[in-house]
């Protein structure tokens, strides 16, 4: 085995033992992470291999979450198994049908059509009864996992939710991973190598794009619906541009165009979340001053630091 | 609906769509000729708007306010332009993203240290401060007329500077050949970084005169950015005229929406531009 897929499995093996080291505090942090590091994947899935900057994902992270908050009882828990996959559908036909309208555009436009589509979803939540309004829905009952009878896990159990959320992580990157090796991944990163060159050989492009843009919504859904269940509470803030500019902004931190680098990304984020948040509650003034920092001097991201850093200590080509 | 009320909602219409014009061709402009999508456009409208607050208490006139906040906002341009935006230029559109995405950040944080995050009000100057009649109860007022009067004033001006001057010229041979402009001995990165400081200056004086009207507020930065957007992708990235013929229907379509249908307000600017996205991608007028 590789050097890479060692460290990979150790650090696999870390995040698994890891609720049984720390307190409860710290599992449910990771388990914040490891659903932010989902919904970066959901987004590289479009940035980093299909090449289109969308600047309002967080339409979709917000509609997932939306369809449990609406979805679950007053009085009584929802259905996980019915909840789950309603979510993953609606927020992907969400994205679909938005999908019909943007993917026609390219570049810059494709970029701002997106980001206001996202806010038309921001104030269709805020501002309407749809959503309940700028409140949000606070769920009484965390989902349940019960099937014919039996439940296996207990979505109140931190523990319980932390390998939960673990194991779909995993499921998303295996399955982005076998999707990104298949002809349809290969012929998306052929779109964002060169779109004239694909559609001259033949690809219908559109078409591609607009799949990989209700697959990236699909799962940004799964994201925000499993960021619902941790919290029990939904609001509009979760579509806000801010959280659509967070997950780019973990891609640029992990380097784009790698799975890995999207889930070192949101780990990355919240760490710089964290710590600026306990320095001063103008944090989002250091928040931006650093992507500011990042963008003009670091602009391959956290990833490319150890390039350099190489580079410089044994030489080798600038651009590889 | 009445004629007057017609005629007051047509008004407002036009002037919310010369007012939008105004902050839209300092975006369209920026990028149409140097290439670089800004978000933190709409700051500088907030800026714009707080400088007005600020300093019209200060000194106690919105005139001499907006003349100090000119001068401001331009300075503001030019060192932007020099520190962050020049680093942007051959760079991918994400980066330019992420990087005026921090600004805003930035500014809004700034913002709020040193002002505050309270809605404020700016009164009408006195010149300005009265009414048309048009009905015994119905009237128009005059700073509305005043702020479109400004705006077309403005447009004429943007036009001639564009078309008619040796400026113009430069810009937009730089808009075409940026390499060529700068081999020709001209100096492109002057050019460059008055341009910027032109599309900051007009975004910031927009923001002044609407005060008095839209009041300041702190999210008013990005809800004008988001129309910002929808006019250039409606009017066509890079095209003056395009900007100018979106905004007033942007407008229009928002003034009337609000009025005939106000269940689904925010909703017709979308609506308009999904049908143009179906109708024609590129945007009405597209340059590039």
């Amino acid at each position: 085995m590789n050097r890479r897929k060692i460290a990979l499995l150790a650090v696999l093996a870390l995040l698994a033992l890891f609720p049984f080291a720390g307190a409860t505090f710290y599992t449910e942090l990771v388990t914040k992470v490891m659903i932010l590091a989902i919904f970066a994947l959901s987004l590289d899935l479009l940035v980093g291999y299909t090449g289109l900057v969308s600047f309002g994902h967080a339409a979709y992270y917000g509609i997932g979450a939306y369809v449990l908050g609406l979805m679950t009882p007053k009085y009584e828990a929802a259905s996980l198994w019915l909840t789950l996959p309603a979510a993953i559908a609606v927020a992907g036909l969400a994205a679909l049908a938005v999908g019909i309208f943007v993917v026609r555009v390219k570049g810059i436009y494709f970029i701002m059509v997106t980001l206001a589509f996202a806010q038309m979803f921001y104030f269709l939540f805020h501002d309407t009864e749809i959503g309940r309004g700028s409140d949000g829905i606070s769920m009484n009952f965390k989902p349940t996992a019960e099937i014919g009878g039996v439940t296996p896990f207990d979505l109140g159990n931190a523990t319980h939710v932390y390998f939960f959320v673990f194991v779909i992580l995993i499921l998303v990157f295996l399955f982005l991973h076998i999707l990104l090796r298949s002809p349809f991944g290969r012929a998306l990163q052929g779109i964002r190598s060169n779109e004239h060159r694909m559609r001259s050989l033949g690809f219908p492009v559109y078409r591609y794009k607009l799949a990989s843009f209700a697959i990236a919504g699909a799962l940004a859904g799964l994201a925000g619906y499993l960021s619902a269940m941790q919290f029990g509470f939904v609001n509009p803030e979760l579509l806000s541009w801010h959280q659509s500019g967070n997950v780019l902004l973990m891609l640029i931190l992990g380097g784009q165009g790698s799975l890995i680098g999207a889930v070192t990304g949101a780990f990355a984020f919240v760490a710089l979340q964290e710590v600026y948040q306990s320095v001063t509650t103008h944090w989002q003034l250091l928040l931006g001053a650093t992507i500011i920092a990042l963008v003009i001097f670091l602009p391959g991201g956290l990833a490319s630091v150890a390039g350099r850093f190489k580079r410089k200590l044994i030489g080798g080509p600038e651009n590889e | 609906m009445d004629v007057y009320s017609f005629l007051i909602q047509l008004l407002n219409g036009l002037q919310y769509g010369l007012l939008l014009f105004l902050v839209a061709s300092g975006l369209t402009l920026i990028f149409g000729i140097m290439g670089i999508i800004n978000l933190a456009h709409g700051s500088f409208y907030m800026i714009g708007a707080y400088m007005a607050f600020s300093l019209s208490s200060l000194t106690g006139s919105l005139f001499l306010a907006v003349v100090i906040g000119i001068v401001l906002s331009v300075i503001l341009g030019i060192v932007l332009e020099w520190a962050l935006f020049s680093h942007l230029y051959n760079r991918d559109h994400l980066e330019q993203v992420l990087l005026t995405y921090g600004l805003i950040l930035v500014f809004e944080e700034l913002r709020s240290l040193i002002v505050g995050n309270d809605v404020h009000g700016v009164t009408v100057p006195a010149l300005f401060n009265w009414s048309i009649p048009l009905t015994d109860t119905l009237s128009y007022p005059v700073y509305r007329l005043f702020m479109s009067a400004v705006c077309i004033a403005l447009a004429f001006l943007l036009w001639l500077l564009i078309a008619k001057t040796r400026l113009g010229m430069m810009i937009r041979a730089g808009a075409s050949n940026r390499e060529m402009v700068a081999s020709l001995g001209l100096n492109i990165n002057l050019v460059y970084r008055l341009v910027f400081a032109l599309g900051v200056a007009l975004a910031a004086f927009a923001g002044m005169i609407a005060a008095p009207v839209s009041s300041v507020y702190p999210g008013m930065g990005t809800s004008v950015l988001i129309i910002c957007f929808v006019v250039v992708v409606i009017g066509g990235i890079g095209s003056i005229w395009g900007a100018l013929v979106a905004s007033l229907l942007i407008g229009l379509a928002d003034t009337f929406g609000k009025v005939l249908i106000p269940e689904a307000a925010g909703v017709t600017v979308y609506l308009l531009m999904a049908i143009i996205l179906l109708w024609r991608p590129e945007g009405l007028f597209r340059r590039v």
